[in-house]
């Protein structure tokens, strides 16, 4: 039996969804390797600890609360002394992590703190006797590399999405823990968070993306894009590397090689030829939809519904068939 | 300004890649390799550095056997001012056993920045940066897309999902850096020949023990394959359908 460390990221007082997929993660682990319990680091301005509660019903037995004036933001060397002070006394198998911007900063921080090694980005796991054994898709995801982790604890980060957030339905203990480095003595500060105010879904949580490429021809054509997003009511709006490099969408919505690693369930390619950079970015996308002109377009050989065809007369139909069919569920 | 840039050769991403016979690496036939994407970015966000401050020195480092040598050359022809090979017959998984290697190497350098890429395009494992910045015991910002440097401290900015964080750190510091500083420069015909006359340290790697390894690579299981269910807004009601009642999803 062994117990399991977690870090539930949040931003702006509230929890991540990849928070509770880490959680639900570590208690994976800890019913598979003998029902342990799973304990939480949740950290954050005063106020934060009203969001134990979720992490508990995701499998947390305990959830250990860091509430500081000082932490209203991310401050990575708290943040990384704090996990590792937690993970040291705590004594745990493995210390589970989000692959978000966040956690592929904090994680390593910690597994060096520790003095282990640590297992990246990983898409399914199991604890082989000394070891953990992963899947971590690799050279912009043409290869699936099985990693082995050897060490205690195991420090992993998980791909988002990966392991799907649980409903364990449990009451989880909260204690309150104090920083382990005091805010105002970090070297390394963030001073600002920007471009987090607007309600939309970010990439890395939504459902469904609607991705638009050159094919939409202009900045302004986006309009169709987020009109069909908010059909779906539950999609974010991505877009390939040729539309952000021209300025038409923001650098942070690039999905592909060199930006965002996607895995919705439902992948809709508007205007997108299909280059191999933009495939590294979805091509683990549950569903793939692609509304193209070129029927020879790249993206159809991936694609599990094409539609040929043009996406000015197409995608204004699909907003409208969408909405009917969310209105009729 | 001094400042060391690691960077790492990789194979080049754009070729149908094939596994090797012992099923831990990728098959070595018709591999082409270059410097890693990311880690061209931190070489020219270096250069740019020590360009607008005047003056300084680029040493661009590599982990590796003699043939990241040929990488090195890339960087020192880009405008690097000399570069240092650890010395090994591989480049382990494991970014812990990677960062030992650097920070020995690093620490007495006197270097006011270290710049990596916020990932090698290969291995995917975005370590190990911070592990050398914490055995080095330096601050560490990883994954920037903006950088300013002036009166020994740094503001950066660093792309989340969905946000951006301002980030203000002292110097020395490690960095490591997305896009946005700035596409990487070619190496022009005269920085070519100026790079074989620079020079380019041999030194034996002090790896850290390897605790992340390699079981075995695979490719990616084929996804069925693609199909076009019809043409033009006529065929959106069948994909409606197809959503609802085959892949579940609406």
């Amino acid at each position: 039996m062994a117990n399991m460390f977690a870090f539930a990221e949040s931003r702006g007082g509230a929890l991540r969804k990849v928070a509770l997929e880490t959680v639900s993660a570590a208690r994976q682990a800890a019913d598979a390797t003998g029902g342990g319990e799973v304990h939480a680091l949740l950290m954050g301005a005063p106020g934060i600890g009203a969001r134990a509660e979720a992490l508990g019903r995701a499998g947390a037995d305990v959830v250990m609360v860091v509430e500081h004036a000082g932490l209203e933001r991310y401050s990575p060397e708290v943040f990384a002394a704090t996990a590792a002070a937690q993970v040291k006394s705590g004594g745990y198998r493995g210390a589970f992590f989000a692959a978000s911007a966040e956690g592929r900063d904090l994680a390593p921080r910690v597994a060096a703190t520790l003095g282990v090694s640590m297992a990246s980005d990983l898409t399914s796991f199991a604890f082989e006797g000394d070891a953990l054994v992963g899947q971590h898709p690799t050279h912009i995801g043409k290869i699936v590399t099985t990693v082995r982790l050897t060490g205690t604890p195991a420090v992993v980060t998980l791909r988002p999405g990966a392991v799907l957030a649980t409903d364990a339905d449990r009451t989880a203990r909260v204690q309150q823990v104090e920083p382990a480095l005091d805010p105002a003595s970090a070297r390394v500060v963030v001073t600002k968070l920007g471009g987090s105010g607007d309600a939309q879904l970010d990439l890395a949580d939504a459902p469904v993306i609607v991705a638009g490429g050159r094919g939409l021809r202009e900045a302004a054509n986006f309009a169709l894009m987020e009109e069909l997003a908010a059909a779906f009511g539950n999609a974010a709006v991505g877009a390939t590397r040729a539309v952000t490099d021209d300025g038409w969408r923001d650098p942070s919505t690039q999905i592909g090689q060199t930006g965002r690693i996607v895995s919705p369930d439902l992948y809709v390619a508007v205007g997108i030829s299909g280059a191999i950079q933009h495939l590294a970015g979805m091509r683990t996308s549950k569903t793939i939809v692609a509304i193209n002109k070129d029927k020879d377009a790249p993206i159809f050989k991936l694609a599990d519904y094409g539609i040929v065809g043009d996406l000015f007369e197409v995608v204004p139909r699909l907003t409208e068939e969408v909405k009917k069919a969310r209105a009729g569920s | 300004m001094k400042i060391a840039v690691c960077i790492k050769r990789v194979p080049d991403m754009d070729l149908r890649f094939a596994i090797g016979a012992d099923g831990k690496a990728l098959d070595p036939a018709g591999l082409k390799f270059d410097i890693a994407d990311f880690d061209g970015y931190a070489v020219e966000a270096a250069l740019r550095l020590v360009e607008s401050q005047g003056a300084g020195e680029v040493v661009v480092v590599s982990v590796g056997p003699a043939a990241v040598q040929e990488t090195l050359r890339k960087a020192l022809g880009m405008g690097a001012h000399r570069a240092i090979q650890l010395d090994a017959a591989e480049v382990p998984f494991d970014g812990m056993a990677i960062a030992a290697a650097l920070a020995a190497e690093l620490k007495e350098g006197g270097y006011d920045l270290v710049l990596f890429g916020r990932m090698a395009t290969d291995s995917a494992n975005q370590t190990v940066g911070p592990m050398t910045a914490h055995l080095m015991g330096l601050p560490c910002v990883t994954a920037i897309s903006k950088l300013d440097v002036a009166d020994g401290r740094g503001t950066a900015e660093r792309q989340l999902e969905g946000a951006t964080e301002t980030v203000e750190f002292p110097l020395p510091a490690v960095i490591t850096i997305d896009e946005g500083l700035g596409r990487p420069r070619l190496p022009s015909l005269k920085g070519i020949m100026a790079a074989k006359k620079k020079p380019l340290e041999v030194k034996p790697a002090q790896l850290g023990a390897a605790h992340l390894t390699v079981d075995v690579i695979a490719l990616p299981p084929d996804r069925p394959p693609g199909r076009i269910i019809g043409e033009g807004a006529d065929a959106v009601p069948e994909l409606i359908r197809l959503l609802q009642t085959e892949a579940k999803v609406l």
